[in-house]
């Protein structure tokens, strides 16, 4: 097995066993969110077994590096535990989580079988921060700022919420 | 596999600054920190009578916090709390495998760069990591059920979250610049010179330069191109490493010693370890990036091999330059090791709210006017001279 293969089932594995453990450990949320912090780490590592350098940095930098840090810093602050959440009402939530992820493996397994279509080699610098930076920039350039648009807005609705507290 | 001279180079760095910048390091700590408060500083330290200035005493340091009990608190969560020293220790020492500490050379059999992974994204392989390294503090804090330690903790996180923003903008006028993410491209990019009064002929100015004027060149480095990016990365990748003058995250005269509070022995050997670690990482990541990193300042890699190869040889032209160039590099680093512990023990800390609004209000609005304004004197320049 090449080392490449052997890379990624290894991270893919990491991948599984921490989205698992984020999942499944209802008992304690600081160690729920820490799995989701290695979860996102093994993603990326298996960004850079694709070439896809700049997705693979910046799944690190914004979600492991960021996202997930503010999650703790709510969790931890609020010292949340799974037992301080009063028993749900209705099983709804949980049926509908059900039928989701049940959906998900049916078209996964409809997939499964099909042949996968015929991949051409990828070009030179595919994946790397030159040839997104430019597609981004210029095909894509309204999608992104209308991206940014949204940020802006959800930055402004968060200060507002925040300020009508402390008045 | 990876072969035998990428191993090589890794080891190279990582014995570097393990084993000779490390003890040496909290060493010249104890001593600046003396010269600055009129005292001796270490000196008592002494193995049969002989001192050695106190450099025996990170040998002491070693063996004593070697020697204490290693308690974890009641409490505490064991495994997240052995864990969270060496998840802090970690990135410092991975950060050090894109770092080139000397150029590129051909010794008849290819190019070798003289870096232990040349890879494309280095800068975002250097934000990517250092991104992780919020969760040792973030991590030690919360699994030491302490009130201080989780404050602390609470504290690390929100500025390092803060300045990693600044920090990344910081850079891109760099980037602009040179054109590349790439360290070892960063550097070579500054093995060159510019004319200062260039500028008067691009602008129109003048038809040609007076020969006097032509004379005077500076090396084409990140510092003299972007001034204010010097400026702001340093800052923020100072605030990044928690030591005065933003040490808030473990602020003794309010929250005792913050996230690392609940440890003892090696253990909090290893936080003081990757605190120390990481004054030469940065140095060496700021020397690359802002002061030629290898590059010897008027002297470029042609201006040494060529005259050489006649004499000696191309090969040993080639190595007598790589140990040039590498003494420039680590010349360098030290400059800038310095440079962190006169800041360290020159400015009073800061209070909490003035941390943040240094990040927010002024250096992030600065980080992007200097992103403008270093688009805009691109775009002159590019459209001046077509």
């Amino acid at each position: 097995m090449s080392t490449a293969a052997l890379l990624f089932y290894l991270f893919a594995a990491m991948t599984i066993v921490a989205s698992l453990g984020m999942v499944l450990n209802t008992r304690n949320t600081v160690a729920s969110a820490l799995s989701l912090v290695v979860a996102m780490i093994s993603l990326g590592a298996i960004y850079v077994l694709l070439d896809a350098y700049l997705v693979a940095a910046i799944q690190i930098v914004v979600y492991a590096g960021a996202i997930v840090v503010l999650f703790l810093f709510v969790v931890m602050l609020l010292n949340l535990r799974m037992d301080v959440f009063p028993a749900a009402r209705s099983r709804l939530p949980k049926l509908l989580g059900i039928a989701a992820s049940g959906w998900g493996l049916w078209m996964f397994l409809r997939l499964l079988p099909g042949s996968l279509p015929a991949i051409s080699p990828a070009p030179e610098g595919f994946g790397g921060f030159r040839a997104l930076g430019t597609e981004l920039f210029t095909r894509y350039v309204v999608p992104f700022e209308a991206t940014s648009l949204l940020l802006l807005a959800a930055i402004v609705g968060a200060v507002i919420l925040a300020k009508r507290r402390i008045d | 596999m990876p072969d035998l001279g990428v191993i090589l180079k890794l080891l190279f760095m990582v014995v570097v600054v393990m084993a000779a910048l490390l003890p040496v390091i909290t060493w010249v700590e104890r001593k600046q920190s003396a010269v600055m408060q009129d005292r001796i500083g270490a000196n008592r330290a002494d193995i049969l009578g002989i001192r050695l200035l106190g450099l025996l005493h990170p040998l002491a340091d070693v063996l004593k916090l070697f020697g204490k009990e290693d308690v974890v608190p009641l409490g505490a969560n064991r495994f997240m709390h052995l864990l969270a020293p060496v998840i802090a220790l970690i990135p410092g020492i991975i950060t050090l495998a894109v770092v080139p500490f000397a150029g590129v050379y051909d010794f008849g059999s290819g190019p070798v760069s003289m870096v232990a992974a040349d890879v494309d994204w280095g800068m975002l392989y250097v934000f990517a990591v250092g991104s992780i390294a919020t969760y040792g503090t973030v991590i030690a804090g919360w699994s030491s059920n302490s009130n201080w330690g989780l404050l602390g903790s609470l504290r690390g996180s929100a500025q390092m979250i803060s300045y990693e923003v600044t920090m990344g903008l910081s850079l891109v006028g760099l980037f602009m610049c040179f054109n590349s993410l790439k360290l070892q491209e960063i550097a070579q990019a500054q093995d060159t010179t510019f004319r200062v009064f260039g500028f008067l002929q691009t602008l129109g100015f003048v038809h040609a330069l007076p020969r006097w004027l032509s004379v005077v060149r500076l090396p084409m480095w990140g510092i003299l191109l972007q001034p204010l990016g010097f400026i702001l990365f340093l800052t923020c990748i100072m605030a990044e490493n928690k030591r005065a003058p933003f040490d808030v995250p473990e602020g003794e005269s309010e929250i005792i010693a913050g996230y690392h509070m609940e440890y003892s022995g090696m253990r909090f050997g290893l936080f003081y370890t990757a605190e120390f670690l990481e004054i030469p990482v940065i140095a060496m990541i700021v020397a690359t990036l802002f002061l030629g990193g290898w590059t010897i300042p008027w002297l470029s890699t042609q201006r040494i091999v060529g005259p050489l190869t006649g004499e000696i040889g191309v090969g040993a032209a080639m190595g007598l330059c790589l140990i040039l160039q590498v003494f420039s590099f680590f010349a360098k680093v030290i400059f800038m090791i310095w440079l962190q512990m006169q800041i360290r023990w020159t400015l009073p800390r800061f209070r909490y709210d003035q941390v943040m609004d240094l990040c927010w209000k002024i250096m992030l609005p600065l980080s992007l006017a200097n992103i403008f304004v270093t688009g805009l004197v691109i775009l002159a320049i590019q459209g001046l001279s077509r």
